[in-house]
């Protein structure tokens, strides 16, 4: 609670340091309209035809439903990934050998590149919601595996006997010994994974479904409609930068204050 | 009546004999020293008396009701802040938490430690400072055996005397066991009963010297004296001598 109210009172320091962020994204608004000027309207469309577009987009509910269900395939997929890869990476963390042999695996996961997965699931599943999901969860399950493995791997044996000398009871060695230091690992873990998941949900999306914000992207693409692909990067990107920054950035700058 | 006694105390890692055949006993309101060049097994054996390492030839049987362990590097947690740090060892007590708060600030200021420290991580913390933190974590539980593993190396010499008579004082009242190792010749002459001298490869104990004057009877010149006997003494010479070659 205590901590919640610290996230909230740091906040608006936090927001006028960005100020610097804002100027650079004017910066690239404008070096956009460049562009236009010089390749014309059907290959980059201005940021202010653009916008527009946008805003049209946002109040048709058409559009508004397309967006929902990605929304709702990227969470189903990151949250499965969320909950199954820092239980099992915490489990192979703890115990030596099953971590060895979790290497391979998450090397192979990692390794083959996502549009092959996309082929096998749909081969597997068909054109639907589970391929996208299972895409999605492929790509981010190895990312937040490794991180929540590194954590476990990584405690201090020092500090376990440490906690061990002064007959610190279960809960206090969970919260106050191996939490903070897991936690420092898979923190940024999520965070990498819901990023990678984000992607690939469109991804997946263009080449395997007929709804979604991908298949949206893929329908403006065969009708040359530039300004509704545009749009659609931007809905992609905005909602990607307000996580990121807006909710994710502030908490982790509470969660590792005692990092050097 | 509460002891600590080692008896034909073995212990290898792995094929390195560390320690031969270490025989003591400390009794309830004693204070015994443990010197000895660096790498000797020192802490190995100071570890092994608290439980921190199981006992693989040899015993020791510890009967003192409650005990506290400070270690050489002071092992903080480092998301924790100096005061969280402190209280540790009373939460872990079951101690109330305001009441933990509470003597972990008066031992805080105690030690030397300013209320703008408080707040601090560890990572923000001096070398000295760490240390403080981490022998008050131990002391503030009022332990009937304290562990000490050079509690004050990094420490000016301002500092170190005003630990040592905190120490001293407990000594004199009879209200504390203590077992620590020093690389300080004159700390361990302050402070102990007795001392212990550690040769290397593999450690074994080569002589035992007694101190009788009560610890808060000793005066600098008391101190000095001994440390000029001591240092002269062939057992010494020869212990750190050829280690240091
Ligand atoms: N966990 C371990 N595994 C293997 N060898 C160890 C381990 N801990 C200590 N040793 C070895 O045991 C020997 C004694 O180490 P110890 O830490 O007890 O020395 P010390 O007397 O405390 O030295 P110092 O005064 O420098 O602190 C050293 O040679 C060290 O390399
Ligand atoms: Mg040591």
């Amino acid at each position: 609670m205590k901590f919640a109210l610290k996230i909230l009172k740091d906040f608006p320091s936090y927001l006028w340091s960005g100020w610097g962020a804002v100027a650079s994204i004017l910066l690239f608004v404008a070096l956009w309209d460049v562009g236009n000027q010089i390749y014309g309207d059907l290959v980059l469309p201005s940021p202010l035809e653009t916008f527009k577009t946008l805003g049209l987009m946002l109040h048709d509910d058409a559009v508004i439903a397309e967006i929902e269900t990605t929304l709702y395939r990227a969470s189903m997929g990151f949250g499965f990934s969320l909950i199954l890869g820092t239980a099992l990476g915490l489990l192979a963390g703890f115990f030596a050998t099953a971590s060895m042999m979790s290497r391979p695996i998450v090397t192979i996961l990692v390794g083959m590149p996502p549009i092959a997965w996309i082929v096998l699931a749909m081969i597997w599943f068909g054109m639907g919601d589970e391929t996208v999901i299972f895409t999605v969860i492929v790509a981010s399950f190895p990312i937040i595996f490794v991180g929540a493995l590194q954590g476990t791997r990584t405690l201090d044996g020092e500090l376990k006997e440490m906690a061990e000398s002064f007959n610190f009871p279960w809960h206090m060695r969970f919260f106050d010994v191996y939490f903070p230091h897991i936690f420092s690992y898979v923190f940024p873990a999520w965070v990498s994974g819901l990023g990678m998941a984000w992607k690939i949900v469109i991804m997946a999306e263009l080449l395997a479904t007929s709804n979604g914000i991908g298949a949206s992207l893929a329908v403006a693409r065969s009708q040359l409609d530039t300004p509704t692909a545009l749009s659609i990067v931007v809905i992609m990107i905005a909602s990607l930068m307000f996580i990121e920054y807006i909710i994710l950035e502030p908490i982790k700058r509470e969660v590792e204050l005692w990092r050097d | 009546m509460e002891r600590l006694e080692v008896k034909k105390l073995n212990h290898h890692f792995g094929f390195t004999e560390i320690l031969k055949n270490i025989n003591f006993t400390l009794d309830k309101g004693e204070v015994l020293s443990i010197v000895g060049p660096s790498g000797g097994g020192k802490t190995t054996l100071l570890h092994l008396c608290a439980g921190l390492l199981d006992v693989q030839e040899g015993s020791v049987t510890n009967t003192f009701k409650s005990s506290a362990f400070a270690f050489q590097e002071a092992r903080l947690l480092p998301w924790k802040n100096v005061i969280d740090n402190i209280s540790m060892g009373l939460l872990a007590k079951g101690e109330k938490n305001s009441e933990a708060l509470k003597k972990s600030q008066e031992i805080a200021l105690r030690f030397g430690l300013e209320e703008d420290d408080f707040e601090k991580f560890p990572k923000d913390l001096s070398g000295g400072m760490k240390q403080r933190v981490s022998f008050a974590r131990a002391l503030v539980l009022k332990p009937s055996l304290l562990f000490l593993d050079e509690p004050f190396s990094a420490l000016d010499i301002g500092l170190k005397k005003e630990l040592q008579s905190v120490l001293i004082d407990m000594i004199s009242k009879k209200e504390i066991s203590i077992l620590f190792i020093t690389h300080d010749l004159m700390e361990a002459i302050r402070l102990s009963d007795e001392m212990l001298l550690l040769k290397a490869d593999p450690g074994h104990i080569v002589k035992k010297f007694r101190f009788d004057l009560i610890q808060n009877q000793r005066e600098d010149r008391y101190v000095f004296s001994k440390s000029v006997e001591i240092l002269q003494d062939k057992e010494i010479v020869s212990t750190f001598e050829l280690e240091l070659k």
